[in-house]
């Protein structure tokens, strides 16, 4: 049997908690001092190949397409267990962008199961597994909740509204994948200072015009009616008036 | 004279919300919409919503839903028909879909719009990036693009006049090797409203304490006719399942009312219910962020204000029934 190459895509984003603006004239955002983190999502996701790869073999390559900073996440991934990782420099790109240079390094390494997170936490797009997998003439499928591979053959569950669905696949194949799908080890000391000497492979990204660009950006501006009451029971009664009578929601 | 295709979904039968949402939309931007179906099941609602044409996609291969099989249909169609803009509610669905039918157009995607702005020939459209924290016009480079819009925040209404729609059948050349992934099953919450397809949503979180006390949140909920969600936090502790957890790591939701009992109102959660309609809160600590967010807001203990509520919104459910 070949042995199945497992390539997992990470992203390198701002923390959640972190100030997000927008520069006076709207045309920029300015994220300042944000602290930039693994996409927690991903961290699924590297488990996933981990898991996989211990029960077929294999090995795990980690990807990220991005600055230069991004590196410190690959550590984070060798420290958990992958083989090898991989530093796409290019900033600016829109997400078809990254998409292209995902699906060309998954490729250029014959890679059988392309695993990534739901959603990166930046943009909040979950179209990569999606895009990744056309790109790749491949199938595709999102927000995974349980994967088994069985040869070339996959069974996988995906959250759907009021449920869940259940789809048959065979690999190569691209899948993002949901929290609950594992529980992400925390690599521990000598891993992460064995991690630090493991070479981080830098490629050269493809150039890809943009198919979308980010035009102007806004601070939503909150329109809420703001009326906050205490707890007596005239306050209580007045709550369910406001929101029969001046909202009607119910 | 500009052309909109709506990919109308359905789940058991019946079209989903979002797909009239969709068309809705389409018609404010385009001249013509075109429905999108899949199989030929039509029904009156097409022409209510006022669109031009139905097509049906049939083919053998489609029996049975694949995601990889729909896209490559869908594109073939919109290619040979010529058209460059699409439509598809933000759906589980649609957010699969969607992407696909782009790179087989060559077309821009544009996810999770909330709201669509034509300027100067182009269609933009803004969405959140960031967790709300900021919004984005995202215009396309590319003659085609195709949309997918976030449920609840396009209102579904009937056109004026109801259409004549023209009907038509597609049937695209696809190969077993299109058919790669395949839907075997749809397992559905038995019993359970899904906080993803409620007008009306009661989230309880951390301040109610333990998960007996889900009892509260749940005949809150049931009185109002809508569906439970969680904070991540009782997620985390085991309180109530992933399947109902609200925000950033779970799921995002636009209802009419959105009412939070005992959550503090991170940013992570407001990052799945900002786009609610109205927000209501109780809490008892006045400082907590979700006021900042809210429409209507109570100070207090969620246990003592909880049963009154229950009590005054039963009397008027009642009062209005009779
Ligand atoms: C990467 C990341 C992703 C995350 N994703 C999510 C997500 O998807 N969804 C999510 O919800 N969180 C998410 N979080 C967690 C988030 O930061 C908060 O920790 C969480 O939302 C807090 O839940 P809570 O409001 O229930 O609890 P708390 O913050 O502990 O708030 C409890 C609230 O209850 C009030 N209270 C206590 N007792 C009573 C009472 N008797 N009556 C009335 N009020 C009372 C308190 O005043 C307090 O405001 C995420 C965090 C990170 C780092
Ligand atoms: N720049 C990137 N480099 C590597 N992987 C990425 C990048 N951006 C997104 N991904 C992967 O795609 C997933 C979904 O991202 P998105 O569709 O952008 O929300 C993420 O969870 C990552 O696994």
């Amino acid at each position: 049997m070949v042995v199945m190459t497992i390539l997992t895509c990470i992203s390198y984003v701002p923390d959640t908690a972190a100030k997000i603006g927008v520069t006076a004239d709207g045309s920029g955002l300015e994220l300042g001092g944000a602290k930039y983190i693994l996409n927690p999502y991903d961290e699924f996701a590297i488990e996933e190949a981990l898991l996989q790869r211990e029960r077929h073999g294999g090995r795990v390559v980690a990807l990220t397409v991005g600055s230069d900073a991004a590196k410190e996440i690959l550590r984070t991934a060798l420290a958990m267990g992958a083989d090898s990782a991989a530093i796409i420099a290019a900033t600016g790109l829109d997400s078809f962008g990254v998409a292209a240079n995902i699906a060309a390094y998954a490729n250029a390494i014959n890679a059988s199961l392309v695993l990534l997170g739901r959603q990166s936490i930046d943009h909040d797009s979950f179209q990569m597994a999606s895009t990744v997998g056309a790109l790749l003439g491949i199938p595709a499928i999102s927000v995974v909740s349980k994967l088994d591979i069985e040869g070339d053959r996959v069974r996988a569950e995906r959250d759907i509204e009021g449920g869940k669905e259940v789809l048959e696949a065979t690999l190569p194949l691209v899948v993002s994948v949901q929290k609950g799908i594992n529980n992400p080890r925390y690599p521990k000391l000598p891993e992460i200072m064995k991690a630090k000497s493991k070479p981080i492979e830098s490629v050269e990204p493809v150039a890809v015009s943009p198919r979308a660009a980010m035009v102007r950006y806004q601070v939503p501006q909150l329109k809420r009616a703001n009326k906050i009451l205490g707890d007596s029971d005239a306050d209580i009664t007045e709550f369910v008036r406001l929101l029969h009578e001046e909202a009607k929601v119910i | 004279m500009s052309t909109i295709a709506v990919f109308i979904e359905r789940r058991g039968g019946a079209i989903k919300r979002a797909a009239l949402e969709a068309i809705t939309a389409a018609r404010f931007h385009a001249d013509r919409v075109i429905a999108l179906e899949l199989g030929s099941d039509v029904d009156g609602l097409l022409a209510a919503y006022g669109v031009h044409e139905v097509v049906s996609i049939e083919h053998a291969l489609l029996e049975r839903y694949s995601s990889q099989a729909v896209a490559e249909a869908i594109a073939q169609w919109a290619k040979s028909r010529q058209v460059a803009t699409l439509f598809f509610g933000a759906t589980a669905m649609g957010k699969e879909l969607a992407p696909r039918v782009a790179v087989h157009l060559e077309a821009a995607y544009v996810p999770d719009c909330v709201e669509l702005a034509a300027s100067d020939g182009h269609l933009d459209a803004v969405r959140p990036l960031y967790a709300g924290k900021v919004r984005a016009t995202v215009r396309p480079l590319t003659e085609r693009a195709v949309y997918s819009l976030r449920p609840n925040m396009f209102t579904a209404r009937p056109a004026e006049q109801p259409s004549t729609p023209e009907f038509s059948t597609f049937t695209p050349s696809l190969s077993q090797e299109q058919c790669r992934v395949v839907v075997t099953e749809i397992v559905r919450n038995e019993g359970k409203l899904d906080v993803l397809e409620a007008d009306i949503v009661v989230s309880g979180g951390r301040g109610m304490k333990g998960p007996e006390h889900f009892v509260l949140i749940e005949e809150l909920a049931a009185v109002l006719g809508g569906a439970v969600g969680a904070s991540r936090a009782v997620v985390d502790a085991g309180w109530r399942p992933h399947s109902e957890q609200v925000g950033q790591t779970g799921k995002t939701v636009s209802p009419n009312l959105y009412l939070a009992c005992g959550i503090s109102g991170a940013v992570q959660h407001l990052a799945g219910m900002s786009s609610s309609k109205v927000i209501a809160a109780i809490n008892k600590d006045k400082d907590a962020p979700i006021f900042k967010v809210a429409d209507y807001g109570i100070v207090g203990d969620v246990f003592e204000v909880i049963p009154k509520l229950i009590e005054r919104i039963r009397a008027l459910k009642q009062s209005s029934a009779s």
